[in-house]
Order: structure tokens, then sequence, then C-alpha cells
């Protein structure tokens, strides 16, 4: 597999009044073609802010403050933000996906003309071509009566219809990264189950690739070959889905493994809830932001630095002093 | 679980919770929105009842049926023994001293402008439970300590909180009159994972040190109410499609739907992932305001022959303690 996208030492940082935020701290991953990879945290965790970093869709007060985004040989962070050279990736070499299908979607235009906006923006097509192509790309994301619906407003679509529209949109300039951003978590099991089956067969298609943005460990557990877990800014841990969930080594990996219920649990279990609250961002301490909630910590934690991404096997990368090799699921 | 009428603590029977459709100048009636249609269900003292479905499907209106906040269009509601729904208001809140909600949100359900200890104390008062104010502060004080709260934050104010205190302050809230029912109502969907465990587990506490208390717990996450529930009713467009315990939902599901409901939430476990059956459903949830005819599960059942839609499948028991509407199980 040949690499598509690397971040190296990411940075992106908010200055607030209260102080500085780092909300993307030192952060590296890399995508592979044709792979789909997961981000896991909780909110404020940096995942969103991450992607869109990438994209460079940060505005004041954030900035990106360090950091490289390697993407078939270019460093995007080199462009200029609203430059023509980030205009033609933005979209259409890399697409993203938002979160909320209510509000991502103009309300006062029909889908249709949102549909062919990118069309014609960034593949010069005509507006009959881009018509036609976006009745095509409806189809494909399973929106019946695409033809007379391409003139329906969002208010007129279902949640999961309006996330059938954002995937097609996502889509429709043969994007090499196709970033989903908690894609499914506003709608229904069943149709979150629906569209994430869909998504992966169509980006299979593309021969895309797709970075999975979520909270839900399930989600990625079921479609990502490989993953990465953020807290507080950071990647902690990183891996095959198989090494996290099979053989986890961070303590908090192993906390949130701990403290959710599972569909297929012993009757009787008992959650391990990992104690306290994520940190508040600004104005970290230089030391590892889940020392205050981790039950594996040592003398060293509290003295040394956030320790770097360190490979306990493969592949498979901590951020952490303790050993937790002995751990038992 | 003992099923003989005295340690029943809620019965409901036939339960149909009709919204009026008004169209035109003369505002008449053009339709109902059939939000619950023939709900039958018992719960035992101690016992908790996992209500789920997916958006719409009416387990929201059940609790609040059952809170006499709405008026059931018919059917019968027991609680312990008395019929609530033709009681009237005065009446209503005397009942209601014994019953309490648990909301899904904890910022908007709580006021902004009142302390803590006032939100948690304000039931005390409007039912009369102490005499004075030393009793008031004593109460106030206690509650906090078995919601796991510093009794020292009762005169802070909601924003003060975290999104986990405030759902804490919220338990202690419906905990203030010794409830003998509780109707939890999302009650850990706008936390964080991390947080969940949290609520949860203080939730089996209580019902464990408390003498009688039942739940019934509204969700939409599967694998949460499986974790909580000693029993689950699984609902679809405003019918029970299945009602047994909860170990036997996960191990042997019956009602095409509910198979369906548990191979969409995926497990956070890639082996398991590996080997589970998945079955994707067509379509949308149709509208309430014009369900399909005979099983409103039909239409997108891959189990479904034409009888299907003759009449409405009742649910029948199968085995002791499970019940399924479904006439090809």
């Amino acid at each position: 597999m040949t690499e598509l996208l690397r971040v190296n030492n990411l940075v992106t940082q908010f200055k607030t009044e209260s102080g500085l935020v780092k909300a993307v701290n030192d952060v590296s991953y890399y995508i592979d073609e044709q792979e789909i990879i997961g981000l896991v945290g909780e909110s404020g965790c940096g995942k969103s802010v991450s992607q869109l970093s990438i994209m460079q869709l940060i505005n004041a007060p954030g900035e990106i403050a360090g950091g490289e985004v390697i993407f078939e040989g270019q460093n995007l962070l080199k462009y200029q933000q609203h430059g023509a050279e980030m205009r033609s990736i933005r979209g259409a070499r890399i697409a993203m996906i938002f979160q909320e299908p209510m509000t991502s979607l103009n309300p006062v235009l029909t889908i249709g003309q949102q549909l062919t906006e990118m069309l014609v923006l960034h593949l010069k097509m005509s507006s009959d071509a881009a018509h036609k192509k976006a009745i095509e790309l409806m189809g494909m994301v399973g929106i019946p009566a695409a033809e007379k619906r391409i003139d329906d407003y969002p208010h007129n679509f279902s949640g999961g219809m309006r996330q059938r529209v954002m995937i097609a949109m996502g889509l429709s300039c043969n994007p090499r990264i196709l970033i989903a951003d908690e894609p499914t978590t506003a709608l229904d099991v069943t149709t979150q189950a629906q569209l994430l089956e869909m998504m992966k067969d169509i980006v299979q298609r593309f021969r895309a690739s797709l970075v999975i943005v979520t909270h839900n460990l399930g989600v990625v557990a079921r479609y990502a070959k490989r993953i990465y877990i953020m807290y507080a800014g950071r990647i902690v841990e990183s891996g095959t889905t198989k090494d996290i969930f099979g053989t986890p080594r961070h303590p908090y990996t192993m906390g949130l493994l701990k403290c959710i219920p599972r569909l297929d649990e012993e009757e009787g279990r008992k959650l391990v809830p990992i104690e306290g609250l994520p940190p508040n961002l600004i104005n970290m301490p230089p030391t590892c932001a889940f020392l205050p909630r981790c039950s594996w910590k040592i003398e060293k934690c509290y003295k040394e630095p956030w320790p770097e991404l360190t490979p306990v096997n493969g592949n498979h990368f901590i951020r952490c002093y303790a050993d937790t090799k002995e751990a038992k699921r | 679980m003992n099923q003989n009428q005295d340690n029943v603590i809620l019965d409901v029977t036939d339960l149909k919770m009709y919204f009026p459709v008004m169209r035109g100048l003369l505002k008449r009636k053009v339709a109902d929105v059939k939000a619950v249609d023939g709900v039958t269900f018992k719960l035992m003292k101690d016992e908790t009842l996992g209500l789920v479905g997916e958006s719409g499907c009416g387990k929201t209106t059940i609790g609040r049926c059952v809170l006499g906040l709405y008026r059931a269009t018919s059917g019968k509601i027991l609680f312990q023994g008395k019929n609530i729904t033709t009681l009237p208001e005065r009446k209503l809140r005397e009942v209601r001293k014994d019953m309490a909600l648990i909301f899904q949100d904890p910022y908007s359900s709580l006021d902004p402008r009142q302390s803590a200890g006032s939100i948690v104390g304000e039931p005390l008062k409007i039912h009369q439970m102490v005499m004075n104010k030393g009793e008031y502060r004593d109460r106030v004080e206690q509650l906090f300590r078995i919601v796991g709260l510093d009794p020292s934050m009762t005169d802070r104010f909601p924003h003060e909180f975290s999104g986990g205190q405030r759902q804490r302050i919220g338990v202690a809230r419906a905990l203030a009159c010794d409830p003998s029912l509780i109707i939890c109502d999302e009650p850990i969907s706008a936390l964080d994972v991390s947080i969940q465990a949290q609520i949860i587990n203080l939730l089996e506490e209580l019902q464990s040190s408390v003498k009688e208390l039942s739940y019934l717990f509204i969700a939409h996450d599967l694998s949460v109410v499986r974790h909580i529930s000693d029993r689950v009713a699984v609902m679809y467009l405003g019918r029970i499609m299945e009602i047994c315990k909860s170990r036997v939902l996960y191990e042997n599901p019956l009602h095409p739907y509910t198979r369906a409901l548990l191979s969409a939430v995926p497990i956070a476990d890639p082996f398991v992932e590996e080997t589970r059956e998945r079955i994707i459903l067509k379509g949308e949830v149709p509208s309430p305001l014009n369900p399909p005819p005979g099983c409103p599960f039909h239409p997108r059942c891959f189990m479904a022959i034409p009888e299907c839609n003759q009449a409405v499948p009742p649910l029948r028991t199968i085995k002791e303690g499970h019940e399924v509407a479904c006439i090809r199980v």
C-alpha cells in the first residue's frame, strides 16, 4: 500500500481570553491508499479540529501553529488558506462530511443547486452535465426518485436522507480521501448501519480512503483497519484495530473499553467508569493530561513531560510511561 | 421475578395516545398521529424495564403518559393498583409524588437561575415532605451525598457544574420525594462516553440501596438498555414488537425487527464483529401519521409474507416471559 496522506507534528491552537488552548497538540498520523482509519475520542479531544486543520478550515482565534500535512507529495500547510491551490484540493481531492446534516446544508438552496455547485466549480462541468451527474450521484447514495427530489429543499428530506445528500456531495468530485466527522451520530441505529455500510462500499468502489472520526468504539471496531485514540489534543494510542481492541495498552484506551456497555456482555457485568473529568485544555501542564484520572500512574509521570509515542509491538504505539503489559482485559 | 399482582407497580393496558392533526381555517381534525397505539406491559417492583426503539417509535410518549403529562386517548394505566388515566389533576399531583423523571439533557433541564440546592429541594417543598428549614437542609445535603456530590456545593448554580455533575443533580431531584418509580428518559445520551458509566453505575447502586425502586428506562442505545434493564421492550411505530428478559434479547431475539436492530449496533470488538450477522434494513421508518396496514414493520421486513399486511399481529407469548408480535415466529 502506498501512503496517501501523512500528518507530522500538527499543532492547532486557539488564543482565548483565559489562555492558550492547544486543541491539537503534536498529532502525527498517516493514511494509506484505499484504507479506512478511525480517529476516536471524547468531545473536546481535538479529533474534529485536527481534521479541519488538514483542510485549512481553522479561523481566528484559532491558528495552525506548526506541523506538516503531506498529501500527494505536497505540504498543504504551505498553501494560502484561501488560495487557488488549497481550493482545488478542499472539497475535491479531500472531501469532508460533517456531523449535523441538519445544519450543514443551506436551507434556502435546493439540493440540486448545492450538489451542482461543486461539479461546476471543481470539475468545470456545464450546468446540464452537472445536473445529470447530480442525479446520478443521488441515485448512487440511495435517494429514491432522484430526478424529482433534486429540486427539493433540505427541509423536505429526513435526517438520514440529508446525510445521504452530504455523502453524495462529498463524493461528487472523486476525492482521494473522504473525512467523515461523526457521520451518523445524530441518526437512528438502523439508518446509521445503512449509511456506514454504503459509505464503505462506495469508498471501495472509488478506490478512495476513508477517515471515520467518532466517539463510538463500536463503529471503528466494525469498519476501521487502523485506529488512533485521542485524548486532550494528543494521540495516546495507535495501532491496528485488532491491536487496539485485543491488547489495548494505554490506560485511557483500557479505561474506555471497561466503561462501555457491550451488547454481548455477560449478565451482571459491572462497568468500571474512568473517574474524574476530561481536563480543561487551557494552559495545560506539560505532564500527561490523563494523569489525574489514571490508575496506572507511576512516579515518573509526575516528573517528566508527556512521553513520546513509543512502539510496543510493530505498528502499535502508546504514549505512556507505565508498564501496562500485564493488564488483563 | 414474581409475576403476581402484588408485585406490579405499573400496569399498562392497551394504551393509546393519538395526537390530532388540525388543518384549515376551522382547525378541523384531519388525521391522528398514532404515537402510541395499543401498548400493554407490566413493570414489577424493584425491576428495570427498558423501552428501546428508534426516534418516533413512541417510547418517550409512553413515559409522559405514565406521568400524566399527556392524557391518554384510551387504555388504562394502573400505578400501584390505582387507575391514573382518569384521575383529576389535583389527585394526580399526589400520585406523582411517588414517581419522578430524569431528563435527557442535563443542560436544559435545570433552571439556570436556581441554585443546585434549591433545584433538588423544590419537590420537598411542593409535596410538603419536610417540616422546617433544618430538616429541609439536612435532606438536601443527604440527597447530594447519595448522588456523589459534595454537600458544600448546594449554593452553586448549574453552570458551575460539569455535564455529569448536572445529571447527578437531576438524579438527586428525582430522588427527593422517595419515589417508587423513576422514568429515565435517555438519561445518559447527552454525556461523554467516560461519564456515561458513572451515571449508569449510580442508577444501579441507587436501585440496590433504596428499598423499593423501579425504573422505566427509555433509550435508543441498545447496549446501554440491555446493560441496565431486567427486561426490554422493543418498540416500532407506537407498538411493542418484542418484550423479554434482557439476556434473552441478545441470545435469542425472535422478531425480525429486533434482529435487525441488534445487528445494526456495532460491538466494540473486531474479533466478534467479524462473525456477526448483519441485516441492513431497507428504507426508513414510515410516518406514524400514515402507518402501513397490518404489521407496521412489514414493508421493511426481510421475512415478510403477503399475509403480513392483513392484520396487526398481537403480542403472543412464545416462552414464559417472552412475547413477540409477529406471525412468522
